[in-house]
């Protein structure tokens, strides 16, 4: 699927698998002409991506091809215990999680989970995350604390399910719990934005000592079209409100909201999935060797500065 | 979130002679001077009309008690929001004049029957009483500040959740406010909530869920989405009592429905329970 801004790529790209065919095929020599598109593609990548705006960068943060957290976890770890339920009530599939070795660390691994077909999307209801999924989040979280264990927390959600028996359970409720208990856990976590940050479904997981976007991710308190339809009155507004809300990975850096970002390969992550996979990698495993030195009393005061940081008062 | 959206419950209007109130939930007629006296609450339906936070403080707090913390803390523009209406900055001025408050909270300490506690109070007229950088921060100083004297803290919510005009930095209040709460947690202090119409979205999914007992008062709406929200994600309507305090109650997130005029009785004796021994 290409998004309406990547049609100039995707033609390039049509035909040198055009040509790449023929060449199988045929006698002539369609290398020179390979070659030359191949540079025309990588520029004009290059061109096209420098020119995205927010509202673009929505439409890459929600491309159905990104890789989703399943990937990440086949990518880059050698095991995946998955853990289910959440002791209360059910097991939810809008978040899943469990033991991981992560290039030789052992962690525990919990994320949103959306889906690539139908029927996987409808099974983790499109990674929007009920009750039950925070609270198997902080079931897996606790039992992290317990063992030791740093937490790699994966955000990729269009935000927490809005439905009657998610408010009837708890939604509310099962968010600020794990907003409160995240705060104190006496081991590392480490948060990452890798497409759709939405809202409290996000930062319910979200509560980090370091927090990671990928460089085409986008995390906000509403949706640009939710905000577009309140604050502008139109739903078609949400370029609008997307620039406005100041939701892109640069912009969030800015702010002092997130501490480093991974770029992804010229194209988007859906273009290169394991190139993006391996920058997450690299990127996990240097925060995870710096944080595992840090002590559990320094790991929790870090970690309540660097939210009591954030909108601190200063006169003018 | 959607704190301007009109609620199906229409706010109280005056009526021509001046004497009269008409009850927005059950439109009976009564006496202007028996409503005041009344604390806003319809003697016939028991409908507990939206209060400020300086009328709440006077209901609860003991005469002459009560001071102002972290009153320097005002509204701040971190994204230079605009939208189709004009600056944020704007509308942050024009809330202020109105209201004659800096932010959707009022934050001090006081006595109730004489035990002092900490206290944060939002105010709905305040930009739908909107969780923003300065709300956040006034909340957490004063949790702070209650964790210093060892005093209970209590906070009073009435908001429609964050306030989008300040993006993911009111979204990150949740977070911090929720900590302030953890550290009240980890030193014994109690945390009280009372939960007033309306409390949702974002303040809901923080520290208003999170009291030691939470309480609300009677047929406050209580939830994490919009009903219109839901309904459209679900394609079914919802039951009408769905999201009031009474529905929280019957489902265990809440501990009581208070009615207003035994608010302060009840905190003073959930209190008794909390003093440091």
């Amino acid at each position: 699927m290409a998004l309406d801004f990547e049609k100039p790529l995707e033609e390039i790209e049509s035909r040198i698998g055009e040509l790449k065919k023929l060449n199988e095929k045929s006698d002539v020599d369609f290398d020179t002409e390979i070659a030359a598109l191949e540079k025309k593609l990588r520029s004009t990548s290059k061109r096209v991506y420098s020119k995205i705006g927010p509202w673009e960068t929505v439409q890459i943060a929600r491309h159905p091809e990104r890789p989703l957290l399943r990937d990440y976890i086949q990518g880059l770890c050698t095991e995946f215990l998955e853990l289910h339920g959440d002791r209360c009530f059910g097991d939810d599939q809008g978040i899943i999680g469990g033991f991981a070795t992560l290039r030789q660390h052992r962690v525990m691994i919990i994320g949103h989970q959306k889906g690539k077909t139908v029927e996987e999307n409808i099974k983790a209801n499109f990674g929007m995350a009920s009750p039950d999924g925070y609270r198997k989040a902080m079931r897996l979280m606790n039992l992290a604390a317990k063992y030791k264990l740093p937490i790699v927390s994966f955000i990729d959600t269009p935000g927490a399910y809005p439905g009657l028996e998610a408010e009837a359970r708890g939604q509310a409720e099962a968010i600020a719990r794990n907003l409160t208990d995240m705060s104190t856990l006496p081991v590392p976590v480490i948060v990452i934005v890798t497409g759709e940050g939405g809202s409290g479904g996000a930062i319910g997981i979200g509560v980090g000592n370091v927090v990671l976007m990928l460089s085409n991710s986008v995390y906000s308190v509403i949706s640009p079209e939710g905000c577009a339809t309140i604050l502008w009155r139109d739903g078609s507004k949400a370029p609008e409100a997307a620039a406005a809300l100041k939701i892109t990975a640069d912009d969030l850096v800015a702010l002092g909201i997130v501490d480093e970002i991974i770029p992804e390969p010229v194209g988007g992550a859906h273009r290169n999935m394991d190139a993006t996979i391996e920058s997450v990698g690299d990127v996990l495993v240097k925060h995870l060797r710096r944080l595992k030195k840090m002590s559990a009393k320094r790991l929790i005061d870090q970690r309540y500065d660097k939210y009591s940081k954030i909108g601190r008062y200063k006169k003018k | 979130m959607a704190w301007f959206r009109k609620s199906g419950r229409k706010q109280l209007e005056t009526s021509d002679s001046d004497l009269w109130t008409i009850c927005p939930s059950c439109s009976a007629h009564i006496y202007k001077q028996e409503w005041e006296a009344g604390l806003k609450v319809c003697p016939k339906c028991n409908h507990h009309a939206r209060i400020s936070s300086t009328e709440r403080r006077d209901l609860l707090i003991d005469s002459g008690t009560w001071r102002e913390y972290a009153a320097h803390v005002t509204t701040s523009d971190p994204l230079l929001f605009s939208d189709a209406k004009g600056p944020y900055k704007e509308k942050a001025a024009a809330a202020k004049t109105k209201t004659g408050l800096k932010e959707s909270v009022l934050t001090g300490d006081g006595k109730i029957g004489g035990i002092p506690v900490s206290m944060a109070i939002m105010d709905f007229r305040f930009l739908g009483g909107s969780l923003s950088s300065g709300c956040g921060e006034k909340i957490t100083l004063t949790a702070e500040h209650a964790g210093r004297h060892r005093w209970p803290f209590i906070i009073l919510s009435a908001s429609g959740g964050a306030r989008m005009h300040e993006g993911i930095i009111s979204l990150m209040q949740m977070a911090k406010t929720c900590a302030a709460i953890a550290r009240l947690n980890d030193l014994g202090v109690p945390y009280l909530s009372v939960l007033t119409d309306p409390t949702t979205g974002g303040v809901s999914a923080s520290y208003a869920m999170l009291g030691d007992i939470n309480i609300a008062e009677p047929h406050a709406l209580i939830g994490f989405a919009g009903r219109r929200v839901i309904e459209q994600t679900i394609k079914q309507k919802l039951p009408d009592d769905f999201q009031t305090a009474e529905y929280l109650l019957e489902h265990g997130f809440i501990d009581h429905i208070v009615n207003r005029k035994d608010m302060k009785e009840f905190l003073h004796r959930v209190l008794q329970y909390g003093k440091r021994r």
